[in-house]
């Protein structure tokens, strides 16, 4: 049996602490009042006035795509007037939203097409400077809500980032069982310690979902005062038909719906793995079957979690990928846990019987499954755009001028680099290439989380600091120690298993075993 | 024309086969060729065959292919004839990258897949109307052959062959 080392629960705990203080201190750090806000903001001004002196547009231009981002955070919302009246471009309505609080309906109508080409070709300093005044106003209310949302958005970051990784390790794991995999299942016990951190990130989610159901962020757009309502200033016609989806109570009772799903075949599932340890083949056929049962729910409940829980953020958006889109993010990333924690625990001398060939494999679909998230992202942005209908290019250009340095990293950290190091069958059996490009890999899909989440709730106000940090810190702490306790509960291989042998005698004919004979 | 003896070894399952190429090997005679009806795993480890360059190769031609995608899109759509379809972008080649991908992917795997199997060809000299080389049509079916150069040692090859579980031994002149 593993023990579970005093040194590595010191470390745990000390993250879980170390980020614990820092969300406390991001929290803490988040401007109380529009005062303060407007303060952060005039600094972050003359900080652009020293780069952007010698360009005349530059206040404009940054003027302009800080009114582009508002429309995603929607603290102001369009005026029914101007939905109705023009279905051409989303971005000309949602940038008209700015300016019908201020200006009546029918100058708003008129000044349509000229600030459309503000937000499309970023230039028109004549009209923006007719609205400078008041646009500085609400640039500033604007900006106070993303000041305010940051601390909540980093810590739903890595939140997020944690909870999907451990239950696409569970998804795997299912897949292993449903499949037959005859090579895997000496790494089930690490896959179903890795699952133990699925209760603890649960729960943190369930508390942060009750929260948000309580108005404590304004990380949903669509949640705030007065969309439903035509007679609100906030009133938003386009939410306002999503209305039956997009709902708090129903919103908060599906959410509650995934996690039980989720928390009840990884309770089940791990209690009949134990259970099948006396060989009982009706065990191994009933485990079988529930991750059979569980593989259609998840699916399922994968797809309505990114829609709830992720593109919700950009309620006027809509894209039919996402959802397998951030199942490819998740699988990625999850694959790449299981090859670390495998790695780790063999190094260490808890895996003897891991070889080579189960390290190989890992990296097999980590490279596999890094391609396969590279061809749903180009291919939810080239059909994108590709046609460029505004409604849905939007959500692009604000990523692509806001987020153009972790957006395009993504790419090169996410696809160029692991298949370039992960395509050449000797190095996927080796440890510490593996680990290389995983890191890389882990990385990357944080930032492409980041980049989902960030732009709708903090638009332009990101930052990679203290919040950011001590989200990743906290939970990586808590998945340690969920990890490895839960490794230390059970015999690491997972006897009684019918396809134990052929695991164990795992071989593929293709690589060189190095330097582990000595282990058997 | 000088002629040499070889010895046809004959086996029926592939486990005795393998056992017999190691004992050889051990041995150190060197075996000329193994004849069998299907892929025997192992097979090239036990005969010290040096691995195979081909995917090298497949990735170099796929790189070839992507640069010939990107010359070709280069091109044809922004340097020769640069006109505005349906308002894409084709002041440079990045501008309307997004475009050309399905192109060069298609391309990588054309080159990379094509050119490989053409390799594989050249290299196990494999084309229409070639004569089959084939010492022993049963070999195609349900028999493994091994062929051992004979320099002088029949008899003490024989009777190692027979202990290998051979289920028919030949000697061949072979041209």
């Amino acid at each position: 049996m593993y023990q579970f080392s005093g040194k590595l629960k010191i470390l745990a705990i000390a993250l879980m602490i170390l980020g614990a203080l820092g969300t406390v201190a991001s929290f803490m750090s988040a401007p109380k009042t529009l005062e303060d806000a407007k303060e952060i903001l005039a600094k972050q001004n003359a900080h652009h006035g020293e780069h952007e002196a010698a360009d005349s547009h530059g206040e404009e231009k940054a003027h302009a795509e800080e009114v582009k981002t508002e429309a995603h955070a929607k603290v102001e919302k369009h005026a029914a007037e101007a939905h109705g009246a023009d279905s051409t471009a989303v971005h000309t309505e949602e940038h008209k939203a700015d300016s019908t609080n201020v200006h009546a309906v029918d100058t708003a109508h008129t000044e349509k097409r000229t600030e459309k080409h503000v937000a499309v070709t970023v230039a028109h300093n004549d009209t923006i400077k007719a609205h400078a005044d008041n646009h500085e106003e609400e640039h500033a209310i604007h900006a106070f809500h993303q000041m305010q949302n940051r601390p909540w958005a980093a810590f739903f970051v890595a939140l997020m980032f944690f909870l999907g990784v451990t239950l696409l390790v569970l998804a795997f794991y299912a897949i292993q069982r449903v499949a037959q995999a005859g090579w895997s299942v000496v790494l089930f016990r690490v896959m179903e310690a890795i699952t133990a951190n699925l209760h603890y990130v649960s729960v943190i989610m369930l508390v942060f979902l009750i929260l948000t159901f309580m108005h404590m962020n304004h990380l949903f757009p669509w949640m705030n005062e007065g969309v439903f309502d035509p007679q609100s200033p906030n009133y938003d016609p386009v939410v306002d038909g999503k209305k039956w989806f997009l709902n708090t109570p129903g919103w908060l009772i599906r959410s509650i719906f995934y996690l039980t799903v989720w928390n009840v075949y990884r309770f089940v599932i791990r209690k009949g793995s134990i259970a099948q340890e006396n060989g009982d083949l009706k065990l191994h056929k009933r485990n079988y079957n529930i991750s059979v049962v569980f593989l259609f729910l998840f699916l399922i409940t994968e797809s309505m979690m990114s829609w709830d829980w992720i593109m919700g953020i950009d309620p006027h958006w809509f894209s039919t990928l996402f959802g397998w889109y951030v199942l490819a993010t998740f699988l990625v990333s999850a694959l790449t846990v299981i090859a670390f924690v495998t790695i780790y625990l063999r190094a260490k001398g808890h895996l003897p019987f891991v070889n080579d060939s189960h390290i190989h494999d890992l990296a097999k679909y980590m490279f596999g499954f890094s391609v396969f998230w590279t061809y749903l992202w180009f291919a939810q942005f080239m059909l994108i755009w590709y046609a460029d209908i505004p409604e849905e290019t939007t959500y692009f250009l604000l990523r692509f001028n806001e987020y153009k340095v972790p957006f395009l990293a993504m790419v090169v950290m996410n696809f160029i680099f692991p298949i370039l190091l992960l395509i050449n069958s000797d190095f996927k059996s080796v440890p510490w290439f593996v680990t290389i490009g995983g890191v890389v890999i882990l990385a990357g899909h944080y930032l492409d989380l980041f980049v989902m989440i960030m732009p709708g709730t903090v638009g332009a106000q990101y930052g990679f600091g203290i919040g950011e940090i001590s989200g990743i810190l906290f939970f990586l702490g808590l998945f340690i120690y969920a990890t490895f306790s839960a490794f230390a509960k059970a015999n690491p291989l997972a006897k009684g298993n019918p396809f134990l042998h052929e695991s164990e005698t795992h071989h593929y004919y293709n690589i060189e075993h190095r330097g582990e004979d000595s282990n058997h | 024309m000088s002629t040499s003896k070889v010895i046809h070894a004959f086996y029926n399952d592939d486990d005795i086969l393998m056992d017999a190429v190691k004992k050889i090997k051990g041995e150190h005679h060197h075996i000329e060729e193994v004849f069998c009806p299907f892929p025997v795993h192992g097979l090239d480890k036990a005969l010290g065959l040096a691995p195979t360059r081909l995917a090298i190769t497949a990735f170099f031609y796929g790189i070839t292919g992507l640069c010939f995608a990107i010359w070709m899109t280069n091109y044809m759509m922004i340097q020769d004839w640069p006109q505005d379809i349906g308002g894409k972008p084709n002041f440079s080649w990045f501008a309307n990258m997004p475009a050309f991908v399905p192109i060069m992917f298609e391309l990588t795997v054309f080159f990379a897949a094509h050119l490989m199997v053409i390799t594989f060809y050249m290299r196990s000299r494999i084309w229409p109307f070639k004569e089959a080389e084939n010492p022993d049509p049963r070999t195609t079916d349900d028999h493994f052959l091994m062929e051992i150069p004979v320099n002088g040692n029949e008899e003490e090859l024989k009777a190692l062959l027979e202990t290998t579980g051979a289920v028919e031994i030949n000697i061949v002149d072979k041209h």
